[in-house]
């Protein structure tokens, strides 16, 4: 099974983060990282391929810094990738991003294609899904299993009552959630072998795509501070500490 | 004036509450409102979307929708847009919605938004960013309709006391356009108190080790009597819990009296469905993790041996 992972550049995970004098979100200054969501769907697509052949493809959209990122995906064993970085991408909004990966993911035969739920610094949770209508193809989100299954997939989804179990045809696109798999950590030899792999780095251009089918239909008109909630202590744990807290709960009538 | 419609997620259930909530945000913002409904228990939720302001609610009980998330419903609610041009469509922010709206949006051309926390126009809608620490208000162009996903719980309902039209909708989903089907249903339903109605919330996360950390939880629950246990998303993920479970953005919001986070940093992720608890405390062992900033109450310390004594505190209060 061929797979495609697409895999975001995001700021620092632990850091916070910043908006600029355009309201965009920071993304340069090179303390980003893979989107730690996108190693879940990476580990998956490994596995799928250790246990039944093919190559994993990991496609992502950002600009030169997310080249970290893409190194970050082949020294866990993607095979190959591709990068796709123009400078009318920058704020790029969530259609903008699914033409983008649907175009760079449709120049490479796939069978799957497997992403995050929702990225970490955005948490939009659409793009895999629109990416999926513009190929014409079936999709499953909020996957926390998934096995192959006689040229289909059979897999659980998470639901607000529970789960369900559905069968895909394939291809198609999924998301996972971070309880899909555990991911492995990069080998010394695996971080050594990413610098010959290919990396497939692309303008809009080459995809066929021009400016007007990434223009922005979402602008920031204001950015305000939320109203500060004040009042907040932090108190070191110990007997006057429990004491508060049931003092808390005596407050508001609940015990 | 503006034509705004509401996407209903239906089940035997009724409505999702969330949709009551949207229908009651768009009676401000437009004087024409109607619903869509697809799946087994459209018909019969239309009484409920007409006593929240819907005029007409575009209606089918196919069990087609039910049995393909996702995929069937972008079709026909595509094609209805496509007929009657609505200016703004709102959806909740629930998994299967958000898969309507994505598939939608790639038919349409039309912007999306996803996370609002409020919509302020036919043309504006506000989200939180940073974990609710700066309100962001977006402005919607490009073509109708500009769509927007709404958290759930981030507007109140209220009935307009009105009656809706059923409209009923023609199917034909071609089977190409089905894709995914369930085949197996499993319910994982936390016990005890829903989390969105109980006064007492209390929140697990990664700093509980696993599953049988919860059970501390769940001792502290029986003390208070009648808490609600829930988690962030990292225990979910990590197989602790079930999803039902999981407060935050992608799980479910909660407006309790007292919110207690136990082990839980306060990823953004998992803030947005608990900042609006009336008092919030978190006990973690680390002092720098970022929930302890919104607490009106942090404590910092081990949850293992700070848990137990609350729990043994109440009792000795309570009598219990």
């Amino acid at each position: 099974m061929n797979i495609v992972v697409f895999a975001k550049y995001v700021p620092n995970p632990q850091g916070t983060p910043e908006l600029g004098p355009d309201n965009l979100i920071v993304r340069t200054g090179g303390d980003g990282a893979l989107d730690p969501g996108d190693e879940y769907s990476l580990e998956l697509a490994l596995q799928l391929v250790e246990g039944g052949g093919g190559e994993v493809t990991v496609v992502t959209m950002g600009p030169d810094d997310a080249a970290t990122a893409v190194q970050r995906a082949l020294a866990l064993g993607a095979h190959k990738a591709v990068h796709v970085s123009d400078p009318s991408l920058r704020g790029a909004d969530a259609l903008a991003t699914a033409r983008v990966l649907a175009a760079a993911a449709a120049r490479t035969p796939w069978d799957l294609v497997i992403a995050g739920v929702e990225s970490t610094d955005g948490y939009t949770g659409t793009v895999p899904i629109t990416v999926a209508e513009l190929l014409d193809t079936a999709s499953v989100s909020a996957v926390r299993k998934l096995e192959p299954s006689d040229g289909r997939i059979r897999v659980e989804r998470q639901t607000e009552t529970g789960y369900d179990v559905l069968e895909c045809p394939l291809p198609a696109v999924v998301t996972v959630t971070a309880g899909a798999t555990e991911p492995r950590y990069p080998s010394l030899k695996g971080i050594m072998q990413a610098k010959q792999k290919p990396v497939d780095r692309l303008t809009l251009a080459d995809l066929g795509l021009d400016a007007g089918a990434v223009a922005a239909s979402q602008s920031v008109t204001t950015v305000t501070d939320a109203p500060a909630k004040g009042g907040g202590e932090v108190v070191p744990a110990g007997d006057e500490a429990i004491a508060r807290i049931a003092d808390l709960l005596t407050e508001a009538g609940v015990i | 004036m503006a034509t705004i419609w509401v996407y209903a997620p239906v089940s035997a259930e009724g409505p999702h509450a969330s949709a009551l909530e949207l229908l009651t945000k768009a009676r401000e913002l437009g004087d024409d409102i109607a619903a869509v409904a697809l799946g087994p228990g459209a018909t019969a939720a239309a009484g409920d979307l007409g006593a929240h302001g819907a005029a007409r609610v575009y209606a089918s009980d196919d069990q087609v929708f039910a049995d393909h998330p996702g995929r069937p419903a972008a079709h026909v609610l595509s094609a209805l847009i496509e007929e009657h041009r609505p200016s703004l469509v709102l959806f909740p922010g629930t998994y299967d919605a958000r898969d309507v709206a994505g598939r939608v949006q790639a038919r349409t051309g039309s912007t999306l938004m996803s996370n609002a926390t409020d919509v302020l126009a036919v043309d504006t809608a506000r989200t939180e960013i940073f974990g609710g620490t700066k309100i962001v208000d977006v402005a919607l162009q490009g073509p109708e309709p500009r769509m927007v996903l709404v958290r759930p719980r981030a507007l109140v309902a209220e009935p307009s006391g009105g009656t809706a039209e059923v409209v009923p909708v023609a199917v034909d989903v071609p089977e190409a356009a089905k894709g995914a089907r369930v085949v197996e249903r499993h319910e994982e339903a936390a016990s005890g108190p829903k989390l969105e109605e109980a006064k007492v919330v209390l929140a697990g996360g990664r700093g509980l080790g696993g599953s049988e950390g919860f059970g501390l939880l769940d001792e502290l629950s029986a003390a208070v009597g009648g808490a609600a246990v829930g988690a962030s998303r990292a225990a979910v993920d990590a197989g602790w819990v079930p999803y039902a479970y999981q407060i935050g953005q992608t799980g479910k919001t909660v407006k309790p009296d007292v919110y207690i986070g136990v082990g839980i940093s306060g990823a953004l992720q998992h803030v947005v469905g608990m900042k609006g608890a009336k008092v919030i405390v978190a006990i973690n062992k680390d002092e720098d993790a970022p929930i302890l900033k919104m607490a009106d109450l942090g404590v910092v310390g081990d949850l293992f041996d700070v848990v137990p004594k609350l729990t043994a505190e109440i009792r000795r209060r309570t009598g219990g």
